[in-house]
């Protein structure tokens, strides 16, 4: 089944500004880890507020699974549709994490047993079970991040986007949240969209789609865009250093697997000397 | 700015914390009055007795405490001169025209100052062992009647709540504008007062453009989570009334009937 599906979906901020998607045919498949690649104003993000209506497609249709979106069905859809966004202060409504975890279940009128279940199983899926009373300013960005898919998650939602909730985190913090997505993907069964400009952030997405100028101009297997170099220079993607590495030693015909990962690499070095 | 501890809560476990907001709430209004009804020592002595009695329950490091008066100090320091200078006393030890040091003069600016310090401290003492929510259900539920009159009282609760909630990001944010603004030779230090308050300009107007971005984004993110104001939505915290309450109760009452008790059979002024 089709988790999101966006049809023919054209979109602008205001009446007469320039269009930032137009004629869009993007799908999501349920259970499927989708890394949407693209840089600043790609329109990446438009897709994330187009998924759960905060915007609404001035034509085409955006569905989640099978509804198409509409003031009247928008609530429910939320429910499904869980958006983290980028910056983990300006998403935390409480101040202690349990308060903040509940404000979702709060809102869709769920009796108070069930907020305190769904609040322990937000927890302990993001691994912050031990955190429950803390206060969330003191945290760190990971940390936050992570409070913030808990959030998200205690709404059950069949489908998390990350609207570039790894740009303002440090390279561990960013681990923690693709670690904490990749395992919610694997055993929740949740279908993950992972909005981003690493590219080493895509590598563990079941598909990579790359977005330029409101217009999906790559797609397929994250290894497989990664070897077209040269194409995504011209959407202003920059591969990483182990990315260029490698695809170089492929060129000069070493067998190294595809990878971003400067310890699998060396491994793969290794193998062929 | 570093200093303003207002909002933030201090999160141990024990007996001032675990008290029902509502009454906390109450019981500040009760010490406030019972404050302001103190007319001599004896009065303040017994209201800065019942505090140090929540310091010790509050098990607040008493640096911290202290840290909330020094927010004011520059208040108390300049209405305790001002009433240094220009009380009209009898004993006078030093005089130059219409200012005069006087010994009542002195009596009363240290009452006003201790005045004003127990109700700093106090009030730092509700923010400090309530957490936002708490002290925002508590206002939503002694607020209750205005929902008669169909005052949105639930919207004005997380209002505040929010408010209190962005406190520490947005003085943050104040102190990053700042060090960016000195980066580019902006000036804050020297001046006089009107050319320091033109200085605050270049702050403030980052500030603000900044504080409507973060509301839109939150939003945007509350919308996200479903949230629509509407009376469906359900608490998971629930105000509970227990003993403890009971006894926070008492003593509030013992405190206010002794004060006032005080006033009437101990009238020596200060």
């Amino acid at each position: 089944m089709k988790a999101i599906e966006f049809e023919n979906v054209t979109f602008r901020y205001e009446e007469d500004s320039p269009f930032v998607i137009q004629k869009l045919n993007f799908s999501v498949e349920e259970g499927e880890f989708v890394a949407v690649l693209g840089h600043n104003g790609s329109g990446k993000s438009t897709l994330a507020r187009l998924s759960n209506g905060l915007l609404v497609p001035d034509a085409g249709a955006v569905r989640v699974f099978g509804v198409t979106l509409s003031d009247e069905t928008m609530f429910e859809a939320r429910k499904n549709v869980g958006v983290v966004f980028q910056n983990p202060d300006n998403q935390t409504v409480a101040t202690i994490v349990e308060d903040d975890v509940a404000f979702g279940a709060e809102n869709v009128g769920l009796p108070r047993e069930e907020i305190g279940k769904r609040i322990d199983f937000a927890l302990r899926a993001v691994g912050m079970q031990d955190y429950r009373n803390a206060t969330v300013a003191r945290l760190s960005g990971g940390q936050k991040q992570r409070i913030a898919i808990a959030g998200v998650l205690a709404l059950k939602p069949r489908v998390v986007i990350l609207d570039e909730s790894t740009a303002m985190l440090d390279p561990r913090g960013r681990r923690e949240i693709v670690d904490v997505v990749t395992r919610l993907n694997k055993e929740e069964g949740i279908t993950v969209v992972l909005i981003t400009h690493f590219m080493e952030e895509a590598l563990l997405a079941d598909r990579a789609v790359v977005m330029n100028r409101g217009e999906i101009v790559m797609q397929g297997k994250p290894a497989e865009i990664f070897e077209r170099q040269e194409e995504l220079l011209t959407y202003n993607l920059a591969l990483p250093r182990i990315g260029v590495i490698c695809n170089s030693l492929r060129a000069a015909g070493m067998p190294v697997e595809n990878t971003l990962d400067a310890e699998v690499l060396a491994e793969e070095i290794a193998k062929c000397v | 700015m570093k200093d303003v501890s207002f909002g933030q809560y201090y999160p141990v476990d024990s007996f001032v914390h675990r008290l029902d907001p509502r009454l906390k709430l109450l019981f500040l209004i009760a010490y406030i009055v019972a404050i302001f009804l103190a007319s001599n020592f004896y009065g303040l002595a017994v209201c800065a007795g019942v505090l140090v009695f929540i310091v010790a329950f509050a098990r607040i490091p008493i640096g911290k405490v202290l840290r909330a008066v020094k927010g004011v100090v520059f208040l108390v320091v300049f209405t305790a001169a001002l009433n240094i200078l220009f009380y009209n006393g009898e004993t006078v030890y030093a005089e130059w025209g219409i200012i005069s040091i006087t010994k009542e003069g002195l009596i009363f600016s240290a009452f006003l100052a201790l005045r004003l310090a127990l109700l700093v401290v106090c009030s730092s003492l509700l923010t400090y062992t309530t957490t936002p929510v708490a002290l925002t259900d508590g206002v939503e539920s002694l607020l209750t009647p205005l929902k008669w009159i169909r005052f949105p009282v639930h919207a004005l609760a997380l209002v505040m709540s929010i408010a209190l909630r962005f406190i520490p990001v947005l003085i943050d944010e104040t102190e990053r504008i700042k060090n960016a603004q000195k980066a580019r030779g902006a000036d804050f230090e020297s001046g006089n007062l009107f050319k320091r308050i033109r200085a605050m300009v270049p702050i403030l107007v980052p500030l603000l453009l900044s504080a409507f971005r973060r509301a839109e984004e939150l939003g945007d993110a509350m919308e996200a989570r479903c949230y629509t104001g509407s009376n469906q939505r359900t608490k998971y915290k629930k105000l509970r009334f227990g003993w403890r309450d009971l006894i926070a109760f008492l003593v509030g009452a013992a405190l206010i009937t002794g004060v006032v008790l005080m006033k009437i059979y101990l009238p020596a002024p200060y």
